[in-house]
């Protein structure tokens, strides 16, 4: 991205939250931003970009806004709303003093009331500035179907009240939990996704950092939202090696090592210090625990398994679920032997999961236990998974053979 | 902000209730009661709470539908839902999220669900 | 004795509606308020708003369960209901009936709960 575009979502997230707490209505703050924008791209290309691009943006944003209300013949709070906007500064050096709203933009779209897709498409929109269109193509989704998702999103806002500010102390947990969440679903999107071309998923990635950097800036105290960040940079890390030429997928033990931005994970272990010293483990401290043990590690054989495998023990206490015990399972197997990883794998009860059936089949490989082996892959096979995965586990099953 | 609060009982549990004699209906009761006084002491002085109503079970219920001039009274409750309306509660608070810090200490919350509808022109 | 009547219709239809269409459902709507208030049977009522901007929270384990939604998916949803005074069941279906509503979907209607230790009871 651009640095004047890279200035322009920055500003963008800025002043909707600025505006929204003035005005009370994110899609009247919205309105006026996008006026805002408008002028911006008609002007900075021509006369360069001014010196404070926020403030420039939160400033005119509030004279559209002034604009459009004087023009509303009738409107319940006009009187009320431009009084408050008039009471915003002008001059770009007061404007900058105006705080950073942000953090109350973050936890209104990500409230737990909002339909799950709505607020991952509403972050993306409002606190990081991307256009509809943009976010309709990162999750492979219409334009007019994102446009709903928004629409829905902020129609249930203003109907059902919910507020414009940063939860409460004792309702903090809890809706941190969802705001991580969404950020690590968008980093998902872009890490994991099967579909939609390369660049496309290294900007969605690249998205789910910027917020969670953001994230971590303003909640300093919090060790989960640094967690977060020291996971997705750990993984980002490795993202460029996780394909072959082909699309294929690389798993972890052959990937290039060469290929790892090792910048990425410096930056990433250095996130993670200050959150563990702070006592207070987390599952995504503990995921980026176990990320910077694979990324600290010149080979695989280097990699320090035992304590992967008590870090998954640890997440598994806070957050039991199939996967994380599957992963325990596979971490044992490489500590303790694959007999030991597999008694753990045949504790877990999950239906038509893949990625069970896989582990199951790779270690029966290993115990060359060749025929059941061949079953597990076979009936892994007999599962809905993405491409790359498919290819992944056909290529396994044929060279047992 | 307007909100009518919609209790709900788990089916089964309904059918529990029914089953149970007089006496032992007064016990459960008596059980449930000190819970809703509670709720009550904590949010009559609050201001919060409008209009509030318990339902007698959906086996008490008539469901009356009108075509062509013609009216239909049937036995029963409009639909039979896993989760059935067991009270309303109306909610005059500043938000939602005050509207759900209510709502978890209503008793129905820990068994069934409680949910948050707008009320129009509030 | 008291009764609840729950008015349940297809929302996606009111939503269809112009604004000039909505105004004469809210007109047959006031006339039957005005009627049940004249003879003494209206106690309160309320018009819902559309599930979508409905919000369920459920406690389970400790923990608050917040989700975007009514507590079921019906293809009729709830939309408003009526507190009626009625000396029997009957007489308050014979209001519901009148409820614009019960033409298009329906009205359910069931009695207010009185402690059989209570001195009367009902909507406080």
């Amino acid at each position: 991205m651009s640095s004047i575009e890279l200035t322009f979502r920055e500003g963008w997230g800025r002043a909707v939250a600025t505006l929204t707490r003035v005005l009370g209505d994110l899609t009247l703050a919205e309105d006026a931003v996008q006026d805002a924008f408008t002028i911006a791209l008609e002007r900075w290309p021509r006369d360069g970009p001014p010196d404070r691009p926020s403030a420039w943006i939160i400033a005119t944003a509030r004279n559209r806004a002034i604009d459009r209300l004087r023009r509303e013949r009738t409107f319940a709070r006009k009187a009320e709303l431009l009084a408050r906007l008039e009471a915003l500064p002008t001059e770009e050096e007061d404007v900058s003093s105006i705080p950073d709203d942000r953090l109350a933009l973050v936890f209104m779209c990500c409230h737990p009331a909002l339909a799950a897709e709505g607020r991952v498409a509403l972050t993306l929109r409002e606190v990081a500035g991307l256009t509809t269109t943009e976010i309709a193509h990162a999750f492979l989704v219409s334009e007019p179907a994102m446009a709903q998702r928004l629409v829905r999103a902020k129609r249930k806002i203003r109907a059902a009240g919910i507020p414009f500010r940063v939860p409460p102390d004792h309702m903090l947990p809890e809706r941190m939990q969802s705001v991580l969440a969404v950020l690590y679903l968008v980093f998902n999107e872009g890490y994991s996704a099967s579909g939609g071309a390369e660049h496309v998923r290294a900007d969605l990635c690249e998205e789910a950092i910027r917020l969670a950097k953001l994230l971590a800036l303003l909640m300093p105290d919090e060790p989960e939202a640094l967690g977060l960040l020291a996971l997705m940079l750990l993984q980002d890390g490795r993202r460029e090696a996780r394909r072959g030429p082909n699309g294929e997928l690389v798993l972890l033990d052959e990937q290039d090592r060469a290929r790892w931005n090792q910048a990425r994970i410096a930056e990433g272990t250095r996130v993670l210090e200050p959150a563990l010293s702070r006592r207070a483990a987390g599952p995504y401290q503990l995921q980026a625990a176990i990320a910077a043990l694979h990324s600290q590690a010149p080979r695989p054989d280097d990699t320090d398994w035992a304590q992967i495998a008590a870090l998954y023990g640890e997440l598994a206490r806070r957050q039991a679920s199939p996967v994380v015990e599957l992963n325990r399972a596979v971490a044992v197997a490489m500590a303790d032997g694959p007999a030991a990883g597999l008694a753990l794998l045949d504790r877990i009860e999950l239906d038509g999961y893949h990625l069970l059936h896989a582990a199951r089949a790779d270690l029966l490989r290993r115990l060359e236990r060749t025929g059941e082996a061949a079953a597990e892959y076979r009936a892994a096979l007999r599962l809905e998974m993405n491409a790359a995965e498919r290819a992944f586990l056909e290529r396994r099953l044929s060279q047992l053979a | 902000m307007k909100y009518a609060a919609l209790l709900t009982n788990d089916a089964d549990a309904v059918a529990a209730w029914e089953q149970m004699t007089p006496g032992e209906a007064q016990a459960a009761r008596a059980v449930e009661v000190p819970k809703w006084e509670a709720l009550y002491g904590e949010l009559g002085p609050s201001g919060m709470l409008g209009f509030s109503v318990e339902l007698d079970s959906p086996t008490t219920a008539k469901t009356v539908r009108v075509r062509d001039g013609e009216t239909t009274v049937t036995d029963g409750p409009f639909a039979e839902t896993k989760e059935q309306i067991g009270g309303v509660m109306v909610l005059e608070c500043e938000d939602l999220d005050t509207a759900i810090g209510i709502a978890v200490k209503i008793p129905v919350a820990l068994t069934a669900s409680v949910e948050l509808r707008p009320i129009v022109g509030s | 004795m008291q009764y609840l009547a729950m008015i349940y219709g297809d929302t996606t239809q009111w939503e269809s509606l112009s604004a000039e269409e909505r105004e004469e459902v809210y007109a047959t709507y006031n006339a039957f308020s005005e009627g049940a208030q004249k003879a003494g049977v209206l106690v309160d009522g309320a018009e819902l708003d559309s599930t979508s901007t409905a919000t369920t929270v459920r406690v389970r384990d400790n923990e608050t369960l917040v989700t975007d939604g009514p507590y079921a998916e019906l293809k009729e949803a709830l939309g408003g209901y009526f507190v009626l005074e009625c000396d029997s069941i009957d007489a308050a279906c014979e209001w519901a009936a009148k409820i614009p509503g019960a033409t298009q979907g329906a009205i359910e209607v069931r009695p207010i709960h009185v402690d059989p230790s209570a001195n009367g009871g009902g909507a406080s």
